[in-house]
């Protein structure tokens, strides 16, 4: 039983905490929000608008206040719409080869065999690679178009090499983002495998059930809820990839909503459309937020 | 009694096994390869794997050149000095929340989590502004304050879930025998914590030190880490892939290690407990 003082403690031990993380979310959501009303370009720090409409309202530190304009703005961007549809193809595809893929290396590693531990961390590497140091080695030593890797296998079987990065920029991306986040759900995965329930197993075997019904029936149930979190997970990071498009320079074909607001804000100076754009990438990653959540707080009840 | 797998199959497995494992480590494994070759050995055709004049001189070029030690040394201080401080946080937090929970203990919780929902995007352009007006931009404090803030939910979660573990009927003994909370703390509690808290230790390093979108923003030089390091060799100067590949060998070979001991605490802490 807690006491009243243990109680007292308690709170004290957690404020610490929630007050780091509740500056942290609300203090910058606050001013990205109200940015995102405002007429607010780091370039041009005396804002004449006032003058152009002069009506205009105005806040404390004489900067215009611009309704709804940032958002018309960003919404309406052509940009916005290549970013949009570079994001969900990035997400799409990355997590349909992950879930795929992790599956089937997850059960190739349950299997028994020599050196299981260092194929392993073979196979998780990946996941474990910085970044930027992936988007390199891929872009340069992998998908050179002249002295690439793959380039050398294509001439090897007698293809034209391709050029990724100008032909198939997108293409590119997803496989080096896939590359790094297969590892990812192969790990989920595999470590749920290994909870499947022995005697199971051994039942299944000894009345001769066939592999794939034994997978249907009773593997591929089991997998469904680590599946699903593979797959909240896995989106949460996705939406925010940003390094990889940043080093490659894809960023004009293959450049997704992050790497926009961050044109908008550290490139272009415009405070208040990134910050629109901020906003909006907030909104999407609640939509699929929330489902996560739901995941996870009824695992809680457990 | 074990299941007797067949030798031929548990052959064949292997094979298979190792060659999907070999293939999917390739890149890795030829970055490491390319690091030990001349500029033009890097980008002769055919690629020669193992017959080349292996030599050391990238890694001597790299460090000359671009001061990777000086990188190296802000990875480390960034990684350690945020896991360290979150640590300092979370610890009471978890603590109070696995065993003295309130109504409200699950709420919170749930909350912490969705903070990690929110997109670095959304923050940037504030966190930008503040950093610049406070003269935090590429400085090591700023950064530390950042990562510590972006993976204390995670650190939170992992304890909790590690001390829920815990049984709560050894905390009672002692505190019957009269031990204070302070004593409490520190002889019962933290010496049966200690596993957890190394585990969640190790994630939040790596975490720590493969962070790309908030180093990469927020500082330039001065504490700019080996994420900021690879990346300014983005630009090609000529032949540069065998110290490209020296220089990334360097970035990714603490953590590759580390990587080995954490692959569960991955698993438990990317998943804030949902899969064990």
């Amino acid at each position: 039983m807690a006491t009243q003082q243990t109680r007292a403690l308690g709170k004290l031990a957690v404020s610490p905490s929630v007050f780091a993380l509740f500056m942290w979310m609300i203090v910058p959501l606050a001013m990205t929000i109200y940015f995102s009303f405002l007429r607010y370009n780091l370039l041009d720090p005396n804002p004449i608008c006032s003058l152009l409409s002069p009506g205009a309202l105005l806040d404390a530190e004489n900067r215009c206040l611009a309704g709804i304009t940032n958002y018309s703005y960003f919404l309406t961007d052509p940009a916005f719409f290549k970013a949009m549809g570079n994001s969900l193809k990035l997400v799409g595809w990355v997590l349909a080869i992950s879930v795929v893929g992790g599956t089937l290396l997850a059960l190739l590693l349950d299997q028994a065999f020599y050196g299981r531990g260092f194929v392993r961390i073979m196979m998780i590497a990946p996941f474990l690679v910085m970044p930027t140091v992936s988007a390199l080695v891929w872009k340069n030593m992998m998908m050179n178009p002249v002295s690439g890797f793959l380039a050398y296998l294509f001439k090897l079987v007698g293809l034209q090499p391709i050029d990724w990065f100008a032909h198939a920029p997108m293409t590119a991306v997803v496989l080096m983002v896939a590359w790094q986040w297969v590892p990812f759900a192969t790990l989920i995965l595999l470590t749920s495998l290994q909870s499947l329930d022995e005697e199971q197993k051994e039942a299944a075997e000894m009345d001769g059930t066939p592999p794939l019904s034994y997978f249907w029936y009773i593997v591929l149930p089991h997998l469904i809820r680590p599946m699903t979190v593979v797959i909240l997970i896995e989106t949460i990071f996705l939406l925010n990839v940003f390094a990889e498009i940043y080093v490659t320079g894809t960023a004009g074909r293959a450049g997704n909503l992050p790497f926009l607001v961050y044109q908008y804000g550290l490139i272009a100076n415009d405070i208040g459309g990134a910050s629109a754009g901020g906003i909006i990438a907030v909104i999407l990653a609640n939509i699929v937020a929330f489902f996560l959540m739901r995941m996870i707080g009824k695992n809680l009840d457990a | 009694m074990a299941r007797t797998v067949s030798t031929r199959r548990k052959l064949l497995v292997t094979a298979l096994a190792w060659a999907i494992g070999l293939l999917i480590f390739f890149p890795i494994l030829w970055t490491i390869l390319t690091s030990f070759k001349t500029e033009g050995e890097a980008i002769a055709l055919p690629p020669k794997f193992l017959f080349f004049d292996w030599t050391l001189e990238n890694y001597g070029i790299v460090q000359e050149r671009s001061d990777y030690l000086r990188f190296a040394m802000n990875s480390i201080m960034l990684a350690l000095g945020s896991t360290f401080f979150a640590l300092v946080i979370a610890i009471p937090s978890a603590w109070a929340m696995a065993f003295a929970p309130g109504r409200r203990t699950k709420d919170l919780l749930m909350w912490m989590l969705s903070t990690k929902m929110m997109p670095p995007v959304g923050a940037l352009v504030p966190i930008y502004l503040i950093f610049r007006d406070f003269g935090l931009l590429d400085t090591r404090g700023g950064i530390i304050t950042v990562l510590m803030l972006l993976n204390l939910p995670i650190i939170i979660w992992m304890l909790y879930t590690y001390f829920k573990e815990i049984p709560g009927e050894i905390l009672e003994a002692s505190r019957m025998d009269g031990a204070s909370l302070g004593k409490e703390l520190l002889y019962v509690l933290t010496p049966m914590a200690i596993p957890g808290i190394a585990s969640t230790l190790l994630l939040n390093i790596i975490l720590a030190w493969n962070e790309a979108f908030w180093t990469l923003s927020l500082t330039t030089k001065d504490a700019a880490p080996l994420t900021q390091f690879i990346a300014s060799y983005s630009s090609p100067e000529g032949l540069f892939w065998a110290k490209l590949s020296a220089a990334s060998t360097m970035a990714i070979a603490p953590i590759l290690v580390l990587g080995w001991f954490a692959q569960k605490q991955l698993v438990r802490g990317l998943t804030f407990g949902a899969v064990k």
